[in-house]
């Protein structure tokens, strides 16, 4: 056989080749690129293009963060350090004035030997939040965290210690009349008594009760006034308490919308659909200009817990809106079991329906949050400082700092983009846990 | 004789009110109406006696006054002398015609964005990633003001066109000025115009109305071309050439009309202090619809991905399996069934930018909330009424925009049978 | 979770919320602190340093009530407020008086309901420009871009002035005071305009003052002073006559320096009458101590022309000079009532 072949063919291998390398333009970085980015036409013209815009931004924006300088008194200043460091014409970012002035876009004209407090009422957030961000945490905490509103106050707006806790006390009030309603086995008593007596205790107990107690045993904390407040401090304060706030009405809204009471309904849809047909700017400038109106003659609040109001109402159209996602999400069955069950409505939905309503809901709520606290910025047009103008304008307002902008804005920026891209991502991770639980 | 009787007719009890499902919820929908209408006549009854305290009355009639003040940019005729509800008027417009901007722009910007995201290209990923996260993250103040920023810094006054070795110059052949206060633009004009209508309201170009004639009218006739092309096509498989035809149809009316009305361009020139002869598109809006539209971008960016990752992989799969090219898989097979998912949250976004318009107060451009609710307001010291009329004009809006919106929504609907 | 934090606020601010009645004076005593309406920050009249500390000309207005009625120039709360807010402000009572360069016109007068206590600068709305322009005159400016701040008089002012010489201008509407600079300085406008003393104050703070003018012309008058709600006439008389002892004290010579010396008594029966040192106890019939107009000005930093200098004047960085805001005797506007 191998004769016929040796005349037939000229030369027959006989030995096996060793492995070769695969093409140069099948390994590696050069592969890679060539799947990733050299493709086709279109895909190279798109990454040429693409080159071309990240080239682009770097020349425009490297060398003016290069020759940023951190230690100066004035902008100019910076700008004259710069020209002798660079040369003439040369351009630079001056992060000397966050330096110096960080801490006003922190906390604004907060004390500056109280700055432990806003920060710590921030940790304490977390260590509230924490047994309902993360599910491993044992449950019986969520009743720590309910002392949480009072504890924030103390430490935020300082004052008498019995202010606050009298205001929580209203809620031991409410449960205290339930339990005792309960016992006299009439009908309908315990939730009246659990719904108007601590409204009661608010309007006309709390207040006195307080001041009784604050000259019998004066508890003080040093008082900050609401003027004090601003920066992120401000912006945290308005959002974390107007999302919370309106959790509760929200949830009620929601299934307001979903009754089959035709006003109940109307009601919560009317209400739901103005609220977002509305921009927030006029609801801010209701809170500064008209709320004064619609309360009783003589009545003045600081103008901060008119913008939570304000705010809080025009979250609550947005949770409730969430939530009734979160509601129509749970498969019907579960209505039908509790049903079954004979439970009556408020007992199936306090134990079967809304925690799970809730907690699916959880990642749009985080969501409505990031946007409510991008959207605390507005509050500088009713003459609050908030981080972006407000403090900002107030900083440009001092001859050193006069004519700077891009630095506070990237400073602001930035912190803005840590704080809700932190959060996204918080919310995708739960997105993802939850749809697994679900299947 | 067995006696069918129905339910025992038991006697109507008060406690029935509250434990009879048929009256419960008759009961609680009385209690809500009833503390419904006590709410608000608490809050009437205190807005009148804080009123009467003020020594103010409730009454539009400042509408009608002369508003007194100039604004800088009007789509309608308007003068110092003209009343508040005029005023109102302008700023409405100023509202509606950025909202438009803003959201043709977001759209088209967004649905590139959001088909590049998907795209395997690795740099074309990651940067339109990047931008999607940075800009969704921070406030849409911010990208206002950074965008008024840059117009007011970086681009030259108006003076730097001046002289004989001027430090800027007009783009376009010279027919465009980027100046810190506008761009100036060049003004289509008619020699031979056929005038105006006057609405009562506003004036209507009836030149405009001409060129809207001749085009709806080219457009439909290119369609009936295209309809008989297809339909010689069904019958004899062979299409006819129609590229001349549509070209001619599509051009040639609307070409000749320009040439009857004398149509002509006036370049903006720079006499005394500012641009004149052309049109100045004030930077404010520019500003206003830059940051508008790259914000809300991200966000359509995300729906219109999200939209197209909804579609399953065996749709693109069984689309090339029947032959189609990419362009056509996208816009035959994909891009409808996206689209009603896609539909709906961009609803939320149209309504977001008309509500996000009002932060024109940053800049300084004159909306509704500029001349109604900022310089009418003040001169007026009208807050209530002025503020009230401006939350329904806004309501008003949103809901016209979600009434359009849901109707095209119904037609994208997938149709089930 | 944290439902209550609403709650709880409510309650503090039920406890903390003053309750607004017709007697203005009742309220500031009992809660032993005056709300003064001020700028949101224009150096020289009402401006914050980085601490949060407030001074200015109008300042020293809010300083001299306070000191005044509860003998304490340091207990005021000044409550920053825009061209916008600065009205509701005062109307719903979040601020006891406005002191806020806010013209006395007869609309605000008679249609918005305050009163106006005086006038503690005479202004006119003036124009500037760069002098790179060469722009001499405010009749020049036809065709011209021009900032402005809304919510004033001076937009109207503006439209009729334009108006009635026949020429066009192109306003840049702007909030403040801060933006309408930062405007001017990168040439988005030609020229600014607002009540003179505000151009000279900006001026005052760029960086290079000589190269912007601020033109000849002033076109409209512009009397400001502070204004507190219509309706209490004893709150509006307090406002009024502070602001006259501070105005008198200068005509007589009464300084920080001597009011101490002053306060014991003196050889001019006026001088007494004020500094409450004679028989008449003035304070009385307006509900105040014996020595109010005493505290009042060493509560102020001194009578109207110290405070003039210290805030305002040619010493400072805004130099201002007198011209109409000096005492009658000088030829100046200023011309307070005997206190008799």
């Amino acid at each position: 056989m191998s004769d016929t072949h040796a005349e037939t063919v000229a030369y027959v291998r006989e030995t096996m080749l060793p492995q070769a390398a695969p093409p140069v333009s099948e390994v590696g970085a050069v592969k890679w690129l060539r799947e990733n980015l050299f493709s086709g036409v279109l895909n190279t013209i798109l990454t040429l293009v693409g080159i071309a815009v990240v080239i682009w931004l770097a020349q425009a924006a490297l060398p003016w963060f290069l020759h940023g300088v951190w230690k100066a008194n004035s902008l100019p200043e910076c700008r004259q350090i710069i020209a002798e460091r660079w040369g003439e014409g040369a351009h630079g970012a001056c992060w000397a004035v966050i330096r110096e002035r960080w801490n006003q876009f922190l906390f604004g004209f907060y004390p500056s030997e109280l700055y432990w407090r806003p920060v710590l009422a921030l940790v304490l957030l977390f260590v509230a939040l924490a047994p309902i961000l993360f599910s491993q945490l044992p449950r019986k905490l969520i009743r720590g965290s309910a002392l949480y509103p009072a504890v924030a106050y103390i430490l935020l707006w300082g004052g008498s210690l019995w202010v606050p806790l009298m205001a929580m006390a209203g809620f031991v009030v409410g449960w205290a009349g339930a339990a005792l309603g309960r016992r006299t086995g009439l009908p309908l008593v315990a939730p009246l008594a659990a719904v108007l007596l601590p409204i009661l205790w608010w309007l006309f107990a709390a207040g006195p009760v307080a001041d009784q107690l604050d000259r019998l045993f004066p508890l003080w904390v040093r008082e900050v006034r609401s003027d004090a407040f601003g920066g992120f401090v401000l912006s945290i304060t308005i959002g974390v308490a107007a999302i919370s706030l309106s959790l509760p009405l929200g949830i009620v809204l929601a299934l307001g919308r979903r009754s089959d009471m035709l006003l109940v309904k109307a009601l919560s849809v009317g209400f739901i659909e103005f609220i977002r047909g509305v921009p927030l700017i006029t609801l801010l400038f209701t809170a500064s200009l008209l709320l004064n109106y619609f309360l009783p003659p003589g009545t003045n609040f600081d103008i901060i817990l008119r913008v939570i109001i304000m705010v809080t109402l025009f979250a609550a159209a947005y949770i409730a809106e969430v939530i009734r996602g979160g509601l129509a999400a749970l498969p019907r069955g579960q209505y039908e079991a509790a049903d079954s069950l004979g439970l009556d409505y408020w007992k199936s939905m306090r134990l079967i329906v809304l925690p799970q309503a809730l907690k699916i809901s959880i990642p749009g709520i985080v969501s409505t949050f990031i946007g409510l606290f991008k959207d605390t910025t507005l509050v500088i047009f009713v003459g609050l400082l908030d981080p972006l103008k407000g403090i900002t304008d107030a900083v440009r307002a001092s001859i050193e700092w006069k004519g700077i902008y891009w630095e506070p804005f990237m400073f602001v920026g930035a912190i803005f983009f840590i704080f809700n891209f932190g959060m996204s991502r918080y919310s995708m991770y739960l997105e993802g846990k939850l749809k697994r639980d679900h299947r | 004789m067995a006696t069918a009787t129905g339910a025992p007719k038991a006697s109507f009890r008060l406690s029935m009110l509250l434990y009879d499902t048929r009256y419960r919820s008759m009961t609680i929908q009385v209690v809500v109406l009833l503390l419904f209408m006590a709410g608000v006549a608490w809050l009437v009854d205190n807005t009148i006696r804080n009123l009467e305290t003020l020594g103010k009355d409730f009454s539009y009639g400042f509408l009608w006054n002369r508003a007194g003040y100039d604004i800088n940019q009007t789509l309608v005729q308007y003068s110092n002398d003209s009343t508040h509800a005029r005023a109102m008027l302008v700023g409405l417009l100023n509202t509606l015609l950025v909202a438009f901007m803003s959201c043709a722009a977001a759209t088209v910007l967004g649905l590139i964005i959001g088909v590049l995201r998907l795209s395997p290209n690795w740099i074309i990923g990651r940067l339109t990633t990047v931008y999607v996260e940075v800009f969704r993250n921070i406030p849409v103040l911010l990208w206002i003001l950074v965008a008024y920023a840059i117009f007011t810094e970086v681009m030259p006054p108006p003076n730097a066109f001046r002289g004989d070795t001027p430090t800027a110059s007009m783009i376009l052949f010279d027919s465009v000025a980027l100046t810190n206060r506008y761009t100036a633009v060049p003004d289509p004009l008619f020699s031979r115009s056929l005038g105006n209508i006057d609405l009562g309201l506003f004036l209507v170009s009836v030149d405009l109305l001409a060129i809207i004639v001749v085009i709806t009218g080219s457009i439909l006739a290119n369609r009936a071309i295209l309809a008989r092309a297809t339909r010689v096509q069904n019958a004899t498989g062979i299409r006819p050439v129609t590229w001349w035809k549509s070209l001619a149809v599509l051009v040639l009316p609307l070409l000749l009309l320009l040439v009857a009305l004398g149509f002509h361009v006036e370049r903006p020139q720079l006499r005394g202090f500012n641009f004149t002869g052309g049109i100045n598109v004030s930077n404010s809006l520019m500003a206003l619809w830059l940051g508008l539209t790259l914000y809300t971008t991200a966000f359509i960016a995300e729906i219109v991905r999200a939209g197209i990752a909804s579609v399953s992989h065996g749709q693109t799969e069984a689309a090339f399996a029947l032959g189609l090219r990419p362009g056509h898989t996208m816009r035959l097979v994909i891009l409808p069934q996206a689209l009603r998912v896609i539909v709906p949250p961009l609803i939320s976004q149209y309504l977001n930018i008309t509500k996000n318009s009002s932060l024109a107060i940053a800049v300084g451009y004159m909306d509704l909330r500029g001349t109604l609710g900022g310089i009418t307001l003040n001169q007026t010291g009208r807050e209530l009424e002025a503020v009230l009329l401006m939350m329904l004009i806004y309501l008003a809006i949103s809901l016209v925009i979600s009434g359009v919106m849901n109707l095209y929504n119904n037609s994208v609907k997938l149709k089930e049978r | 979770m944290k439902n209550t934090v609403f709650l709880g606020t409510l309650a503090a601010a039920g406890l903390v919320a003053g309750f607004a009645s017709a007697a203005t004076l009742d309220d500031v005593k009992a809660r032993g602190e005056l709300n003064c309406g001020v700028n949101t920050g224009l150096v020289g009249f009402a401006a914050p340093d980085a601490n949060g500390n407030w001074s200015g000309f109008d300042v020293a207005i809010c300083r001299a009530m306070a000191a005044a009625v509860l003998g304490d120039a340091s207990k005021v709360r000044f409550v920053p407020t825009t061209g916008q807010t600065r009205f509701t402000a005062l109307a719903s009572g979040e601020v006891d008086i406005l002191s806020r360069n806010t013209t006395w016109t007869f609309s605000r007068d008679a249609d918005l309901k305050f009163t106006f206590t005086g006038v503690n600068y005479y202004d006119g709305q003036g124009f500037m420009v760069n002098k790179a322009l060469g722009v001499t005159s405010a009749k020049e400016l036809d065709g011209a871009t021009i900032c402005i701040q809304t919510g004033t008089t001076t937009e109207l002012n503006l439209a009729d002035f334009f108006k009635s010489n026949n020429m066009n201008y192109d306003p840049v509407p702007i909030e403040t005071n801060a933006e309408g600079e930062q405007q001017f300085l990168a040439g988005a406008c030609d020229a600014y305009t607002t009540d003179a003393s505000g151009l000279a104050a900006t001026r005052a703070a760029f960086a290079n003052p000589d190269e912007y003018v601020i033109l000849p012309e002033i076109i409209s008058k512009e009397p400001l002073g502070p204004l507190v709600r219509q309706g209490d006439d004893q709150w509006a008389d307090i406002g009024r006559w502070t602001l006259n002892a501070l105005i008198a004290a200068e005509e007589y010579g009464v300084t920080s320096a001597n009011i101490e010396e002053l306060s014991k008594g003196t050889d001019n029966p006026e001088i007494n009458r004020l500094l409450g040192a004679g028989e008449d106890n003035l304070g009385a019939m307006l509900g105040l101590e014996k020595d109010w107009a005493k505290k009042a000005i060493i509560g102020a930093g001194g009578n109207y022309g110290e405070i003039f200098a210290a805030t305002i004047g040619e010493s400072t960085p805004i130099g201002l000079a007198r011209g109409l805001n000096a005492q009658w005797t000088q030829g100046g506007l200023l011309y307070s009532p005997p206190f008799r």
